[in-house]
């Protein structure tokens, strides 16, 4: 069991825009990017499985000069919309930090 | 021996993320020491959410907005070069604009400061779109949501979010100060390179890597940015002497914010930064090359605010341990409670409402909520309707309930924890963003209407 929260260095999520989410996954080094960003655990189908949306919504970036895996994907809600409790998405990266990375969902 | 002519360079003073959030004067004192050929800021953002340009009304206050323009207009005065500050009052409308002149007249008669100032409106009435609509030139971006004249007329306000252009024109035309409506924050910052010719992909990327201030710094909150551009790339370094801009502060600033890191777009143009290179000049100080850009359709992004309705809030908290221990059982008798209460007792039909709980402390945020109690939990009340009156007066009705609903019918009667009177909190007209779409223009000055005005002149005895 590898817990992204464990393995990365700084994840954190904000709006792009008031219709968007953007996650940012920061790693320590090149071997926990490479880890990361290949991640089983990480793949379209597994984030939309965690934010129950469609798998061919969701965008991933690998930076590698950075060591920055980066996910974004249409917000369920738009933002200030009724039902929307996280106006900037700052907590939304929260559910990947207990996501088993080495597992295919 | 004589001289090489120095190379061309534009440089651009940016003093903050955003007027009104301040950059300590040493900063700024540096920066103009630095000669730039314009001070350039963002003053606005759809980030604080739909109210504001639902009510065309500033996030910042006015006090913070006029302390931060007044340093900028003294710094301008000093260096003869153009000040543009756009998106103004937040959300860039017409009431912004002219908060914002209002604002800039009254420091120029304080300090007997004397300038051509240009106001540059970017806000749209609905109807006026509607045969840009008909004409098939308003498109959805990606999440498309479906565009139809009814729904652009529910929109309070319509802003365009203007491209470089026309705060060029507005230069061009003479304008010491450029007040502008919704404009791409990038736009700002890139407006006089642009005119002046310096490269597209250096501009552009100078502006975006610099378009939330310090933030592209190691120190985030000791002021903002210098940019200097050439024909081969830009410089960037902090304004204030004892912070540094590194290639990894530099190059990581394009993350924030973006659903895509590597190309941006903006009205005319995409951003393509996938290939550019980040150099360390000095401890402080980065160079950036081999940025793109591709020349597109100019388009121009619509935002629209409308609203939604009005809600009144309750929030009441628990600690008890037995009822934590039977928290959702306890809630659903609740809810079930107080909605028949609401259609029986005060006659309102489901449709006519909307009723929300949200525990937090217990997967308010980000459910499921875990087996084991919690320790307490705050629970918010959230009740919509069409007037603030009928959201009251549930919300009015609910509070009793949510003070003693026991947990089993033959407890003795409960109290839960009620942290200010009266319970009821009004939070207003609430709004959502109607629109994510793009308008194609013919011209880049199609949507936007501008004024030139002389302000601080004497007043004439």
């Amino acid at each position: 069991m590898a817990k992204l929260g464990e393995i990365a260095k700084y994840v954190r999520s904000k709006n792009a825009g008031p219709f968007w989410i953007t996650i940012d996954i920061f790693c320590a080094d090149a071997e926990g990017f490479e880890r990361i960003a290949n991640a089983p655990g990480l793949s379209p189908r597994a984030i939309a499985g965690v934010y129950g949306i469609s798998e061919n919504e969701i965008r991933q970036f690998r930076v590698p000069s950075l060591y920055v895996f980066k996910i974004s994907f249409p917000r369920p809600t738009a933002q200030g919309s009724p039902g929307d409790a996280d106006s900037h998405a700052g907590q939304l990266f929260v559910p990947l930090l207990s996501v088993d990375i080495d597992q295919e969902p | 021996m004589i001289a090489a002519d120095p190379v061309p360079v534009c440089k651009i003073l940016v003093p903050s993320g955003v007027l009104g959030a301040g950059c300590p004067e040493e900063a700024l004192e540096r920066g103009v020491s630095l000669v730039p050929d314009c001070i350039a800021v963002d003053g606005g953002s759809t980030d604080s959410g739909p109210y504001y340009l639902g009510t065309g009304t500033s996030k910042m206050t006015r006090r913070a907005t006029k302390h931060d323009l007044k340093q900028l207009m003294l710094a301008r005065d000093r260096l003869q070069v153009p000040l543009l500050v756009g998106s103004c009052g937040t959300c860039g409308t017409d009431s912004g604009v002219d908060w914002m002149a209002d604002i800039a007249r009254e420091i120029a008669r304080e300090e007997g400061l004397t300038a051509r100032i240009a106001l540059v409106y970017s806000e749209q009435l609905p109807e006026n779109l509607l045969p840009l609509l008909d004409a098939g030139k308003i498109t959805a971006l990606e999440p498309a949501l479906p565009l139809t004249r009814e729904r652009l007329l529910e929109c309070d306000h319509v802003v365009g979010l203007l491209g470089y252009e026309p705060l060029a024109d507005a230069i061009a035309a003479g304008a010491d100060i450029v007040l502008s409506g919704r404009t791409t924050d990038t736009a700002v910052l890139s407006a006089v390179p642009l005119m002046r010719g310096f490269p597209v992909g250096a501009s552009w990327h100078a502006a975006k890597t610099a378009e939330c201030g310090g933030l592209c710094t190691v120190q985030t909150r000791q002021g903002g940015v210098m940019l200097t551009i050439d024909a081969g790339g830009f410089d960037i370094e902090p304004l204030h002497a004892a912070n540094q801009c590194t290639p990894y502060t530099v190059s990581a600033h394009l993350l924030y914010e973006n659903s895509d890191p590597f190309r941006l777009t903006e009205p005319g143009v995409i951003l393509d930064a996938r290939d550019a290179e980040y150099a360390a000049i000095d401890a402080r100080s980065v160079r950036v090359t081999g940025s793109r850009a591709e020349i597109r359709p100019y388009t121009v992004k619509l935002e629209g605010s409308g609203a939604t309705g009005y809600r009144t809030m309750v929030f009441s908290a628990i600690a008890d341990p037995k009822l934590l221990a039977r928290f959702d059982e306890w809630l659903g008798n609740l809810e079930a409670f107080l909605r028949m209460g609401i259609s029986n007792v005060l006659g309102i039909g489901g449709d006519d409402y909307a009723l929300e709980f949200r525990p937090y402390g217990h997967g308010a945020l980000i459910p499921p909520a875990p087996a084991a109690p919690p320790h307490e939990v705050g629970l918010m009340t959230l009740v919509s309707a069409t007037t603030q009156e009928v959201a009251t007066e549930i919300a009015r009705y609910c509070n009793p309930v949510l003070l003693h609903f026991p947990l089993n019918l033959d407890d003795p009667l409960p109290s839960f924890a009620f942290p200010f009177s009266p319970a009821e909190v009004e939070l207003g007209r609430q709004y959502e963003f109607k629109l994510n779409h793009v308008v194609h223009l013919e011209r880049p000055d199609q949507l936007s209407r501008t004024v030139i005005e002389t302000i601080g002149e004497p007043a004439h005895g």
